[in-house]
């Protein structure tokens, strides 16, 4: 059986004029207003906007050892409906993706499940315990091909080890991804060190417990002249020591989750943990920092941090909840409706944060790139003019801890295309086994 | 009022009410005959998640006085640091039928939750939670302000307009400082919070007091009373967070001692939420002095925490009387 084509009718690519896309072979086959085919299946793409699939840097799949709170095959999935096309998942597994056995093992439960493609990220460290450096050069070799290494959830606070760490990867030009957070000022911290924090009586979580280990690592960076990623950065201070590192040429990129763009710690009030997140929501001060700096391309790019967790992790008092929340599903509509909507952004900016960059970060070559004949097939449909209500009990993740229950956001994803296979379609996932038998 | 979670959840007229109904239950605790029916047939339960033996016999006779029938739950150790155990301890509380759960808890937001999860259908009391709130502490000391301070005759009706306390110690891991800020705020009185700096949190710039760090400085000011906290000698180790560097520099400079109660107006007031530690914050000639109310707090106590049960309980009982009435006219 031949893989279905699609023809993708009267498409906006970045947001653009209109044209037609045909897809076929995995690849974009032709462009233009002309393009027919009658093979094809016919996407009607009046009003929808074409980019590139996107791509995440920061998504915590969960498997091997929470299948409870996701699976692979759940988490690409909701990548999937979120408009992704690769993911890069994170180390914090158990076993900890600290071996190329583990990483070989992810990445194959990601081609077997056929959603999204999965990048594993390897550990820094041995079981993320910050002691000693785990075989980077055995997963950068691996069948995974690791590029991407962080202790993310922990961070690598040794600043031997930090420095070891950006100068091993060199050698197979890995990019250490930096959670930072200096681990004595934010022990058994809850939630973001300020005026809700003093009234709510919840330990405080400082920014410059995130801010310093940014300053640390950025000139270390520069010592030794390696390449560094800052995970989710949150506060207008880390925005600050960016911009001041690339405008001295340190090679540093950074993201931001979409929650970080649009929440803020007055959210802590009712004691939902829901909220609760590493690094926690801040002031509306940092939203707006984080918000220009995305905007004058300080940050690079915005990856969800999706972590899923169990009901049971959540439907507790707030400090006994895990951190996190999920993310993929939502991702798309924050960027839109925080940055698109308020004109901060131009849909082709969308495609460079949330597809392009991250791509090159992750030093993925068959995804985040241009939309032209002769490229692969990796796009989302976006309609930008529906507005929804999210409810996380119809979503793909298998956990319910979506911050946007029941807010209303802009835009959603119509169709998501993995190598010329539809993974969305309308709205929905389209039927898994086609999917699988890719 | 359907819960007593925050002291910040008081209005003015809320917080009088209880005063003067907290005045009421002391009258009757002065009789021969200290039980009243009340709340017969109803139950309260003292859910305890951590220890406090003062506050649970505090809460348990007041309970006890207004005739309710009492559950002691005491949650703490083994495996209760898990929050899944707050859900399946109010559950099981749920389904024993309690009317009003009193809840002390090491997790700051725990009775929030428990009221507002559906786990419960009673009225929560919150007994104390982590370093948020201890409301019925903040209010048994502004009856007791109320009391010494506000001028002969019944004080009913009365606030706390014009008073200046003065609450001195570790204000940052401390409820009771959390809600007397609040309550006495509400009433009208003026508050200046005492400690050293790394005792202040990060944030208290947005709360109704002022701040000093020189506690000579703050007595200097003629407050009308003085509030001072209990402070954990652990505090001043590494692992306690370093937030001093001795208990003898703490008590020189942040302590209650007989030269410092001297140089106190005449008609000021020492109040401390217990249990004291002598010779840390406060020493024996201060607790022990005249003018420190200490033990009468613990007395009010127990008049604030019926009238807080009181107006809880019977609040619902008042409104099916009144629909009652309108039935029958
Ligand atoms: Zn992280």
């Amino acid at each position: 059986m031949s893989p279905r084509k699609y023809l993708l009718q009267n498409v906006a690519p970045y947001g653009g004029a209109r044209t037609s896309v045909l897809l076929a072979d995995g690849v974009i086959a032709a462009m233009g207003a002309d393009v027919s085919d009658d093979e094809a299946t016919i996407v009607d793409g009046r009003g929808l906007v074409l980019l590139p699939g996107l791509v995440d840097l920061h998504t915590h799949l969960r498997e091997p050892g929470r299948e409870d709170a996701e699976t692979i095959r759940t988490g690409t999935r909701a990548a999937a409906m979120g408009g992704f096309t690769a993911v890069h998942a994170m180390a914090n597994t158990t076993p900890t993706q600290d071996t190329a056995g583990v990483v070989e093992q992810v990445w194959r439960l990601g081609r077997e499940a056929g959603w999204a493609d999965v990048h594993p990220i390897g550990a820094v460290t041995v079981g993320l315990e910050g002691e000693r450096l785990a075989e980077l050069g055995a997963m950068a070799d691996s069948q995974a091909q690791v590029r991407v290494f962080s202790d993310d959830g922990k961070c690598v606070h040794d600043p031997v080890l930090m420095r070891r760490a950006l100068e091993y990867v060199k050698a197979f030009d890995g990019v250490v991804a930096q959670h930072a957070q200096e681990p004595r000022l934010t022990e058994n911290a809850q939630m973001h060190e300020g005026v809700v924090s003093a009234e709510l009586g919840l330990a405080g979580w400082p920014a410059v417990a995130e801010e310093a280990i940014i300053a640390r690592d950025v000139l270390l960076a520069e010592h030794v002249g390696s390449r560094l990623h800052v995970c989710h950065l949150s506060t207008a201070g880390s925005v600050e020591i960016i911009r001041w590192a690339k405008s001295r040429g340190i090679d540093v990129t950074a993201e931001v989750t979409p929650h970080h763009l649009i929440l803020t710690d007055e959210l802590a009030r009712g004691y939902d943990p829901t909220f609760k997140v590493n690094p926690p929501l801040r002031t509306q001060r940092d939203v707006e920092a984080v918000r220009a700096g995305l905007a004058d391309g300080t940050i690079d790019i915005v990856a969800t941090d999706h972590a899923p967790h169990t009901r049971e992790d959540k439907d507790c008092e707030w400090a006994a909840a895990a951190f996190g929340m999920t993310g993929l599903e939502t991702a798309l509509s924050v960027v839109q409706e925080t940055m698109v909507d308020t004109g901060r952004l131009t849909w082709a900016d969308v495609a460079r944060v949330l597809s392009e960059t991250p791509a090159k970060i992750g030093r993925v070559s068959d995804h985040g790139r241009p939309i032209a004949v002769g490229e692969p097939a990796n796009l989302v449909l976006v309609d930008p003019d529906v507005r929804r209500v999210v409810n996380p009990d119809e979503q793909a993740t298998k956990s319910g801890n979506s911050p946007f229950r029941g807010r209303e956001l802009s835009g959603c994803v119509v169709a998501t295309f993995l190598r010329g296979r539809a993974t969305v379609l309308d709205g929905a996932s389209c039927d898994e086994d086609v999917v699988v038998r890719r | 009022m359907k819960h007593l979670l925050s002291a910040a959840d008081l209005s003015h007229k809320q917080a009088v009410r209880i005063l003067d109904t907290a005045g009421q239950m002391a009258a009757t605790q002065a009789r021969e005959i200290k039980k009243l029916p009340t709340l017969r047939g109803r139950t309260v339960v003292n859910l305890f998640f951590e220890d406090s033996t003062r506050t649970r016999i505090s809460f348990e006779t007041a309970a006890k006085r207004l005739s309710a029938d009492v559950i002691n739950f005491s949650a703490k150790g083994s495996s209760v640091s898990k929050g899944e155990s707050l859900k399946d301890t109010a559950l099981t509380l749920q389904a024993m039928g309690a009317d009003a759960v009193v809840i002390r808890h090491h997790a700051s937001g725990a009775p929030h939750t428990l009221a507002h999860s559906g786990w419960t259908h009673g009225a929560v009391v919150n007994a104390g939670d982590g370093m948020h709130q201890h409301p019925t502490q903040a209010l048994l000391d502004a009856y007791t302000l109320r009391r010494h301070l506000t001028g002969a005759g019944d004080p009913s009706g009365r606030d706390l307009a014009g008073l200046r306390v003065a609450i001195v110690g570790d204000v940052l891991h401390s409820r009771v400082a959390r809600s007397n800020v609040q309550l006495l705020h509400t009433l009208g009185a003026d508050v200046t919070l005492v400690a050293p700096p790394t005792l202040v949190p990060v944030g208290v710039e947005a709360w109704p007091a002022e701040v000093s760090y020189d506690l000579d400085a703050a007595i200097d000011t003629k407050p009308d009373a003085i509030m001072m906290l209990r402070v954990q000698r652990e505090r001043m180790s590494s692992a306690g967070g370093g937030f001093f560097p001795s208990p003898l520099e703490y008590t020189r400079n942040y302590g209650l001692d007989a030269r410092r109660l001297a140089a106190m107006p005449e008609h000021a007031i020492v109040l401390h939420p217990g249990p004291m530690n002598r010779g840390l914050e406060i020493s024996a000639e201060a607790a022990d002095s005249p003018r420190a109310v200490i033990v009468e707090q613990v007395a009010n106590g127990v008049a604030v925490r019926m009238a807080v049960l009181y107006l809880l309980l019977s609040g619902s009982g008042a409104t099916t009387e009144t629909n009652e009435t309108k039935v029958d006219a």
